[in-house]
């Protein structure tokens, strides 16, 4: 054992490609499962949450008029980074989460596996969710699902890398863009994401990741009428309902859950995928 | 240069300031004994101000103060009178869902876009500002040059955006320069004229204080920065050396004149930086429309949200402005 001091992080937020310091200066201090220091982590304000939503704004169009093919390859090269990075993931995961090596392993396997099933969907997603629709007319009728916009994401508390990616890829493998508020107590793994993304091919804006206090910077998410929708799975209990209350005011589509996190290591269907997209039917005149 | 016969009486100015424009001679030992722009100064200033914090009221003000300023501007070679008119309704009505948002100053179009324009402004009180002198470039004849400023003018323009010769500047001939100011002051009359000195082609900061002088001698009611087809275009340090040339010209003549940055000012928090600057450089009185513009497209879109954002509480979208 050498006496050589360690290198303590200070990390910063994952905005529009870059990695910048909170607006606001601040940091807070990540701790383990047992309190121990882990590293420092940049503690957004309400501003870093505006220029977020710019950033994701600004990524969409691009994103979004990706073809879907295109965002598959994208999406299973951030999960060839994934693996990559495995041995740092479930380090992070032990301390964050606690428990045994063998656990952490078994869940950053699972959230790797979750990418490359969701990676899976993008070009699925058009076959199984539209439709060419009966119409008693002389039109060819079709439906085509599109993706929603910009989504503001409250990630899980407590599952820091799995239920982070199981909230994430749907959002993003269907052609929004996100901006995602990490667990509050453990960002770590997230913010490694943000790095394996960084160096991906994900366009900078695509995925933007704010590490901060939840309660304080989700109100502002989900006021900002520049969000199209919301997923508040990770947002405190007690505030869902007033988040909804200000999502309602520009209309958007919000994923509440309520009662306890789910199981995410559960095989998920396409149902957060549907979630956050909207349903453009054309009619077009047949031919004579 | 043509030898001014009138006396300093009859032009208004002090005795020193009228023997600048006696000659070439005299304009040249005149300009370049203005005092040396300290560079360092002058930015680490203007960095210094613009770490203002700016907020609540008094932004509310800031933000309402720099839309009243707005010079809205197209200036593209794809303009149609279908874009002109929306732009007027703009002007008019920055925000239709609050009337309580101020009209912008001006509307800033190319001259052959002037009688569009005034048609859709007729009674609002909003400015019509034309650019002229063979924009952006400058480099036609002076002939030309009148021309296209009488064009401007006959099609109902009220203020006049000319460029000087940059060209003749660089190359220290004054005294042309000096000219051709003041033969389009004279093509316009009582017009407006604002002179574009196109600051991010006068390579320093003594260059812009030389052709700040030098328009404000001929006779410019505006100094303007840029013209918005060159990059670097209106930035904080050259605005706060124009700003200074017209506080030291109050001084020294008692006449107020004004300025105009121009081009890249996107964002509310820009405008609100140079709201400081025109406050602590110039002074507060000019703070107004009839002594301070903005040149800008964009800008006026991204006040309109911020606006929003102060009265509602959070923030707004391009979904709920129009954005142009």
């Amino acid at each position: 054992m050498s006496d050589r001091l360690a290198v303590a992080k200070t990390y910063k937020l994952y905005l529009g490609g870059k990695f910048p310091r909170s607006e606001s200066g601040r940091t807070y201090q990540v701790r383990d499962s047992r309190g121990t220091f882990l590293a420092n982590a940049a503690q957004a304000s309400r501003k870093d949450v505006r220029d977020a939503v710019v950033a994701a704004r600004k990524a969409f169009g691009g994103w979004s008029g990706a073809t879907a093919y295109n965002r598959g390859q994208v999406l299973y090269r951030v999960a060839e980074l994934l693996e990559g990075r495995r041995e740092q993931f479930i380090a992070e995961v032990a301390a964050s989460e606690g428990g045994q090596a063998k656990r952490a392993q078994a869940v950053v396997d699972a959230a790797i596996d979750r990418w490359v099933w969701y990676a899976g969907w993008t070009d699925k997603i058009a076959t199984v969710l539209g439709a060419a629709n009966p119409v008693a007319g002389p039109y060819f009728s079709f439906s085509v699902p599109e993706p929603t916009g910009v989504v503001g994401i409250c990630a899980p508390q407590s599952s820091s890398l799995l239920g982070l990616v199981s909230v994430l890829a749907p959002v993003i493998a269907s052609g929004n863009t996100a901006v995602l508020l990490t667990s509050q107590d453990r960002p770590l793994p997230a913010i490694t994401l943000s790095e394996v993304l960084a160096t991906s091919d994900v366009p900078g804006g695509v995925v933007n990741i704010l590490t901060g206090r939840t309660a304080e910077l989700a109100p502002w998410l989900a006021a900002h009428a520049d969000v199209n929708a919301l997923d508040l799975t990770g947002a405190p209990k007690d505030t869902i309902a007033d988040l909804e209350e200000a999502a309602a005011g520009t209309v958007k589509r919000v994923l509440a859950v309520r009662g306890n996190e789910p199981d995410w290591t559960k095989q998920p269907d396409v149902s957060r995928l549907r979630r956050f997209l909207e349903t453009k039917t054309v009619w077009h005149p047949m031919g004579v | 240069m043509a030898v001014d016969t009138t006396t300093g009486s009859s032009t208004g100015l002090p005795p020193e300031l009228h023997d600048a424009t006696r000659d070439e001679t005299s304009l040249r030992r005149f300009l370049h004994g203005l005092p040396g722009v300290d560079q360092v100064g002058v930015e680490q200033r203007a960095a210094g101000l613009a770490t203002r914090s700016i907020k609540k009221a008094s932004k509310l003000w800031a933000i309402d103060t720099a839309i009243s300023m707005v010079d809205l501007t197209t200036l593209e070679g794809a303009d149609t009178a279908g874009k002109v008119k929306s732009l007027c309704a703009k002007a008019k009505r920055p925000d239709p869902e609050r009337p309580d948002v101020p009209q912008v100053a001006a509307v800033c179009v190319y001259p052959d876009m002037v009688a569009t324009a005034a048609e859709a402004l007729r009674g609002t009180g909003i400015n019509i500002a034309s650019v002229a002198t063979a924009f952006p470039s400058g480099r036609s004849s002076l002939r030309i040059k009148i021309a296209d400023t009488e064009f401007a003018i006959e099609q109902g323009a009220t203020e006049v955006d000319m460029v000087i010769d940059r060209g003749a500047f660089l190359s220290g001939r004054y005294g042309q320069v000096f000219d051709e100011i003041r033969t389009i002051k004279q093509a316009c009359g009582d017009t407006h004229l604002k002179v574009i000195l196109e600051t991010g082609e006068l390579a320093t900061y003594d260059n812009v204080r030389r052709a700040s002088w030098l328009a404000l001698l001929a006779g410019g009611d505006f100094i303007k920065t840029s013209t918005g087809k060159v990059s670097p275009a209106a930035t904080l340090p050259v605005t706060h050396v124009m700003l200074q040339a017209v506080h030291d010209w109050h001084a020294q003549t008692g006449q107020l004149r004004g300025v105009k940055p121009a081009g890249g000012i996107r964002a509310t928090k820009d405008a609100i930086r140079y709201l400081v600057a025109v406050h602590e450089v110039a002074g507060e009185q000019w703070l107004t429309p009839d002594l301070f513009r903005f040149g800008a497209s964009s800008l006026l879109n991204d006040l309109l949200m911020q606006r929003r954002t102060q009265l509602d509480g959070h923030y707004s979208g391009p979904d709920y402005v129009t954005v142009d």
